[in-house]
């Protein structure tokens, strides 16, 4: 075990794929000569050339297409966006050719692809760079939808990723990158795609949260805790598939669920999990079903009313209060 | 601007007023002094004049209804004003029916409206803008508001009372709008302690097997040597029995009907009936009394029947409850439309019905929903005995022996055939007359026993 941080949990991913598989590559804009714009492609290019670290043009529609034309033909690439706000324009091929070319071409043609960069919220880089497209993507059948919370994950769900058949939109913590996890020194870190982990075991309530939101949901279970109430963090990982079974089990266990997204409130991911719930848990709950989401609005500047937007630990405890009848 | 107008004290004692006819309706212009509405208060019928000037905007209470002191009844205000957030904020003013005692304050009482389930709580009454909190404060409220509306549990709240064999109509909801929630059932399931799931699951299950951990339970009291009692904790059951007995016997006006009736005839009818049935079933005297029992609730529908606080229900469908005593205590299931169904269904019913109740098996839904019960002592020998009534239920039959009692027939003592049957009667629902006529009904039903099978 070492620990390493998340940017360089990816980088390890991408390169022992890359060694692994001569068919795999990447593409995306600054990924090699600037080491990324993130930094998480670092020495890449001088380890394995211009042939497989591509610098793209500022042209997302363009390079997406390359990569899912390449991906039709034998190769494995990984497409990089320098954050998954510039996915919106490359959106038709992901969504359109991607996602559907297996099923149109009768299974004659699979696309095994991998977009990944981050997402969500930063830091003060306003609306539009500041979104959580996650629901966009998990909407959409032929998609897998990955979201690591701990650099632990995200190794091994990025190099699961990139052996997997199918287009995976792999989607990154845009402010996890610096955070640490320990990570096991094996060379084959797999983790299954659709496998939920379990991040705080408790009895008294689940919290369901993915990406950035489970430190929020971890942080919270620690204030929690010392009023005596204890959580249980659930992180699904990947959204699509979705691991249903280990959420409600956890539901099942406590009787309670707040489900907590960085993203809008409405037709956000959460709402789909809410429902997989209260389906599965129906006698089980005590309480509705709470949802923390960011406010119903594009992303303010300031930095006091972007924080305020988003979920914060206070806004997690609050409505941990409320479905214990606490408020 | 628009306003909301309270039912005025229209004399000095009154607390509350039927709203007995409306002389204005809505649109109608009204200046200071014009007659309303015709109030019945606690002395008599009084006239609301109103004291302002205006358009009738909204009327708020029925014709019939009963308005408390304060409470909206009408909104005032100019030609054409949109009063919906005032209807609205009149709604939340007309707090969830709750007889909850400790909670009489002077606040907006109930308008009864339609709406069977509670609103959300509003605040005092005194200033008119009392705004409705939403959802979320822990009053206890009573789970089952007053006029029987639905009972609002969680769905693991139910799951729970089912599993830990709590009543939930005698859990206190603390949930918004009364919603019983699961620290509600724990709180009566595990005396007033909440426990993990697993204590409870364990517990429940050596109530299911009282020969195998009941002694191992109550052993350790018996060491302590320095006492001259045994104290022993009580069951869920037997928690639930006295708490709903104890409520039953304070709150509901019970009296007593008694007869003593010619039981030799069913006794020949059902002799009759067992032999034709061989050893295909059995017959017995409580089978064809719960058979009576239902039938005279059809001839005397009055009696199928419960008070619900503004008023009397009397239910369509005849459900009669029996009562099954089991090692520490007793448990009622159900036979649902015992009017509808033959003598021989309602036996294996019975027997059905107590057997698994004396294994705890059975389900919610089987002890739930009686109209009316029968509880039967007659085969340990007890001549009469009156019972306590099974609320909501306006009527419990209490069966003796049948013995050998000297009779007059012609004008001659013989030895013949009596048993005798008590109803205790819920005066609220069922006056003296009316029991007797159940009763006579019920003695012709058990007396001309043909008429069972008819």
């Amino acid at each position: 075990m070492s620990v390493i941080s998340y940017r360089e949990a990816l980088g390890q991913a991408m390169r022992e794929e890359m060694e692994r598989d001569a068919n795999v590559f990447i593409m995306g804009e600054e990924v090699g000569h600037y080491n990324g714009a993130y930094k998480v492609t670092q020495g890449m290019l001088q380890r394995f050339s211009e042939r497989r670290v591509i610098d793209a043009p500022i042209a997302e529609m363009g390079f997406a297409g390359i990569g899912i034309g390449a991906a039709m033909v034998g190769l494995r690439p990984i497409i990089e966006f320098m954050t998954f706000n510039f996915s919106l324009v490359a959106i038709d091929q992901i969504v359109n050719n991607a996602a559907k070319i297996y099923q149109m071409s009768a299974g004659q043609f699979n696309v095994p692809i991998v977009f990944r960069g981050p997402g969500g919220p930063a830091v003060q880089v306003a609306a539009q760079h500041s979104q959580s497209l996650e629901s966009f993507y998990a909407h959409v059948p032929g998609l897998k939808v990955v979201m690591p919370s701990t650099a632990y994950d995200a190794k091994g769900l990025l190099k699961t990723a990139i052996r997997d058949d199918n287009p995976v939109v792999f989607i990154e913590g845009e402010t996890l990158y610096n955070t640490t996890w320990e990570v096991p020194e094996v060379e084959d870190h797999l983790i299954p795609l659709g496998v939920a982990d379990v991040k705080r075991e408790g009895k008294d309530v689940t919290l369901i949260a993915w990406s950035k939101m489970v430190w929020t949901c971890l942080e919270a279970a620690k204030a929690l805790a010392e009023q005596g109430i204890e959580c249980e963090v659930v992180d699904p990982r990947t959204l699509r598939p979705l691991d249903v079974d280990t959420l409600a089990a956890s539901v099942q266990k406590t009787g309670r669920c707040v489900i907590v997204e960085v993203g809008w409130p409405v037709a956000g991911f959460g709402a789909e999990v809410a429902y997989q719930i209260q389906k599965r848990c129906m006698d089980a709950l005590d309480a509705p079903i709470e949802r923390v989401t960011s406010d119903d609005v594009p992303m303010p500047y300031a930095k006091n009313l972007e924080d305020e937007v988003q979920p914060q630990v206070k806004d997690v405890v609050a409505a941990v209060r409320r479905v214990l009848y606490l408020e | 601007m628009a306003q909301i107008i309270g039912l005025p004290k229209l004399s000095p004692t009154m607390e509350e007023g039927v709203l007995v006819k409306w002389s204005k309706k809505e649109g109608d212009k009204v200046s200071p002094g014009d007659l309303v509405a015709e109030v019945e208060t606690d002395k008599a019928n009084m006239d609301f004049n109103i004291e302002d000037d205006g358009v009738l905007l909204k009327l708020l209470a029925k014709e019939g209804e009963t308005v408390k002191l304060g409470a909206p009844v009408l909104i005032i205000g100019k030609a054409g004003e949109d009063v919906s957030a005032l209807v609205a904020q009149a709604g939340a003013q007309a707090p969830a029916p709750a007889p909850a005692p400790a909670q009489a304050k002077p606040k907006a009482e109930p308008t009864p409206q339609p709406q069977p389930q509670p609103q959300p709580q509003a605040k005092p009454q005194p200033q008119p803008q009392a705004k409705p909190q939403p959802q979320l404060q822990a009053k206890p409220q009573p789970a089952q508001p007053a006029g029987g509306g639905k009972l609002l549990a969680s769905p693991l709240a139910k799951s729970l009372a089912i599993e830990l064999g709590v009543d939930l109509r005698t859990v206190t909801g603390s949930g918004p709008g009364g919603r019983i929630v699961e620290r509600d059932v724990r709180a009566i399931g595990s005396n007033g302690h909440a426990a993990p799931a697993s204590d409870d699951a364990h517990e429940a299950q050596a109530e299911a097997k009282p020969e195998e951990t009941a002694i191992a339970v109550r052993r350790p009291q018996a060491a302590d040597h320095d006492t001259d009692y045994t104290d022993t904790p009580a069951s869920n059951m037997r928690k639930r029995i006295a708490a709903r007995l104890t409520e039953a016997k304070r709150d509901v006006p019970h009296f007593y009907l008694m007869r003593t009736l010619d039981a030799a005839p069913m006794l020949a009818f059902r002799e009759r009936l067992n032999a034709l049935l061989g050893d295909k079933g059995k017959v017995s005297v409580n089978d064809l009394i719960v058979k009576a029992v239902a039938l005279a609730l059809r001839r005397v529908p009055e009696c199928n029947a419960a008070w619900i606080d503004d008023g009397i229900r009397t239910f369509h469908r005849v459900h009669v409850g029996v009562a099954v005593a089991l090692p520490e205590g007793l448990v009622t299931p159900v036979v649902r439309d015992a009017d509808q169904k033959g003598i021989g269904s309602i036996a294996a019913e019975v027997r059905d019905l107590a057997t698994r109740a004396k294994n705890r098996q059975l389900k919610a839904h089987e002890i739930t929903g009686s109209t009316f019960t029968v509880s039967n002592l007659g085969m340990l020998g007890i001549e009469r005995f009156t019972a306590i009534l099974n609320p909501p239920e306006a009527g419990i039959l209490a069966i003796g022996a049948t013995i050998d009692a000297p009779v007059v027939k012609n004008g001659q003592v013989a030895v013949g055939k009596t048993l005798t049957v008590t109803m205790s009667c819920d005066h609220r629902v069922i006056d003296g007359a009316l029991g007797a006529r159940w009763l006579a009904a019920f003695v012709d039903l058990v007396e001309h026993p043909e008429s069972l099978a008819l």
